[in-house]
């Protein structure tokens, strides 16, 4: 049970490494947005406070990771899968078709944890980013703010028939979420209809708890991101566990 | 499918064969449990397909007619990886070699042609050395000299011991291949027996062909012992007969009446006499 699973995620890990454009999209293109506005406002903390640009901004990349290799990658593999018919492949073998599943949330996992240590490197050796947060408290939000958006990424990856469908309905999740949530852009900047707005998107959550982490805050100052993420990781993965289509 | 009942023996190679979109790749979902009927009993090897889905998969290899691997995945790393779901860890070489794929061994799926991809799926069926090898439209898309190599490699699968049961629209491929077929149409098996048997039964054994002048009334071979119909077609004569006998009759009276004849040959009727009778149409492809 154990080694199938860990030859599959290998596999699906390996066949995410020779796939050129999801490797550019999930792990290079936000390192290099994030080293573009470094360069553009450099790490000199900012009036009256403790930290600059990128203490803030490399908690907010790292949830743009979270959501590329979450609804991105995740829906438009899986209904790649299910529209060439690999997954009725994989379900004719003895194997429980739950496992593949897993297998890809764990490679997309391991590669959304490739692109935060990216980040991280980054901002500690390029713009020598400070940190006051607890890491074990900031690795448990990192954890629930995968499983979150993942599982946000699953209800179109459980009904998509087609890989194209599968790709528009990730773009029209993904942007929006990208631009108001914090993730590109700092979300102080929006007009007030639209930062009230940005408050039903998941993402906007997962970057404020990261952002709050990150800056000395603690897990129990955030109740109401936390409750959030952890209500969209049932409610996505219950939608999934209803919808989700083999072929 | 509409009230079928098949019983399949240990150890024969039994086809379905029907035209597309007749029920086989349905009735093989059922048989294999990627589909659950909505009525009906279901056992395969004393296993019940929707209730132990596991332990009957882990017996049986499935070659399906749609389904594909992911581009970028070697051949050697998909039978890698589907060996080990089965529990055993298997060197790729032997398989493949078997199939024709050992120089194909580091390719990409996305770089395979459409018979090489077929002839992985079959390896991909084999690799957990299943007791039934069930293959869905095995040859369709083949160019003939991989068909007749995939024909002897289901033989050789049954000289094994395993039982095989495909699924075919090619009715020569049925008749040559097959221990015993089923034909179906419309959801429903409208015979059943050896592809011998079903000729003998449900078709003439002959038909002679020949062209000859229209001067000579062709009604005359009707009167020879053993004809059962003489009519035209495509400019040739045909008569059908119900053994070799009837033929030396023919030729007795050709002879005495001092025809010229031209292109005179016999044919065997095959199983896709046997359909076009049972059911009433052709099979289009």
């Amino acid at each position: 049970m154990f080694q199938r699973y860990f030859r599959l995620t290998r596999m699906e890990f390996i066949l995410y490494l020779r796939e050129p454009s999801g490797f550019f999209f999930t792990l290079i293109f936000p390192l290099l947005l994030m080293m573009l506005f470094g360069s553009i406002w450099g790490n000199d903390p900012f009036p009256g406070v403790n930290f600059g640009y990128i203490d803030y901004a490399v908690p907010a990349f790292i949830g743009m990771v979270i959501a590329t290799s979450g609804i991105m990658c995740l829906t438009t593999s899986i209904a790649a899968y299910r529209e060439k018919g690999i997954l009725r492949r994989f379900k004719a073998s003895p194997i429980s078709p739950l496992l593949v599943l897993t297998a890809e949330l764990s490679s997309l996992f391991i590669i959304t944890v490739l692109g935060m240590l990216l980040l991280l490197a980054a901002g500690v050796f390029v713009f020598g980013m400070r940190f006051y947060g607890n890491i074990p408290e900031v690795i448990l939000a990192f954890i629930l703010s995968t499983l979150s958006i993942s599982a946000l990424g699953f209800i179109p990856a459980s009904l998509a028939p087609t890989a194209r469908s599968g790709m528009i309905i990730a773009n029209v999740m993904y942007f929006p979420m990208l631009f108001l949530s914090g993730a590109m852009l700092p979300g102080d900047m929006l007009p007030s209809f639209l930062k009230t707005f940005s408050q039903v998107l998941p993402l906007t959550h997962v970057i404020e708890l990261l952002q709050g982490l990150w800056l000395g805050g603690h897990l129990w100052e955030y109740p109401v991101q936390i409750a959030v993420l952890c209500g969209v990781t049932v409610a996505g993965f219950v939608i999934a566990a209803k919808c989700f289509r083999w072929e | 499918m509409d009230g079928i009942s098949l019983c399949v023996s240990r150890g024969e190679i039994f086809g379905i064969v029907g035209p597309n979109g007749a029920g086989k790749t349905t009735t093989m979902d059922c048989i294999v449990s990627m589909r659950s009927p909505d009525s009906g009993f279901i056992s395969v090897l004393g296993l019940d397909p929707l209730r132990q889905r596991k332990a009957l998969l882990e017996k049986v290899g499935i070659q399906q007619q749609e389904s594909e691997l992911p581009d970028r995945m070697k051949v050697c790393e998909a039978i890698e990886l589907f060996s080990c779901f089965y529990g055993i860890s298997m060197n790729a070489a032997g398989i493949l070699s078997r199939l024709g794929l050992s120089d194909k061994k580091e390719s990409y799926f996305s770089a395979l042609s459409g018979g090489q991809k077929k002839r992985l799926f079959v390896a991909l069926s084999l690799v957990g050395d299943p007791e039934i090898v069930f293959l869905d439209e095995l040859t369709s898309g083949l160019d003939p000299r991989s068909r007749r190599s995939m024909w002897d490699l289901v033989r050789g699968l049954r000289d094994d011991g395993k039982t095989v049961f495909l699924s075919t629209h090619y009715m020569d491929e049925a008749e040559k291949l097959c221990d015993r077929v089923a034909i179906i149409d419309n959801g429903k098996i409208v015979a059943m027996d050896t592809p011998e048997s079903l000729i003998r039964s449900h078709a003439f054994t002959l038909s002679v062909v020949m062209g000859i002048p229209e001067s000579f009334n062709e009604r005359e071979m009707e009167s020879i012992t053993g004809v059962v119909e003489v009519f035209r077609e495509d400019e040739k004569t045909v008569v059908r007969v119900r053994d070799s006998s009837a033929v030396v009759g023919i030729v007795k009276l050709l002879v005495e009446r001092e025809i010229e004849l031209g292109n005179f040959h016999t044919e065997k009727s095959t199983l896709e006499d046997v359909f076009l009778k049972l059911t009433g149409k052709e099979i289009n492809d």
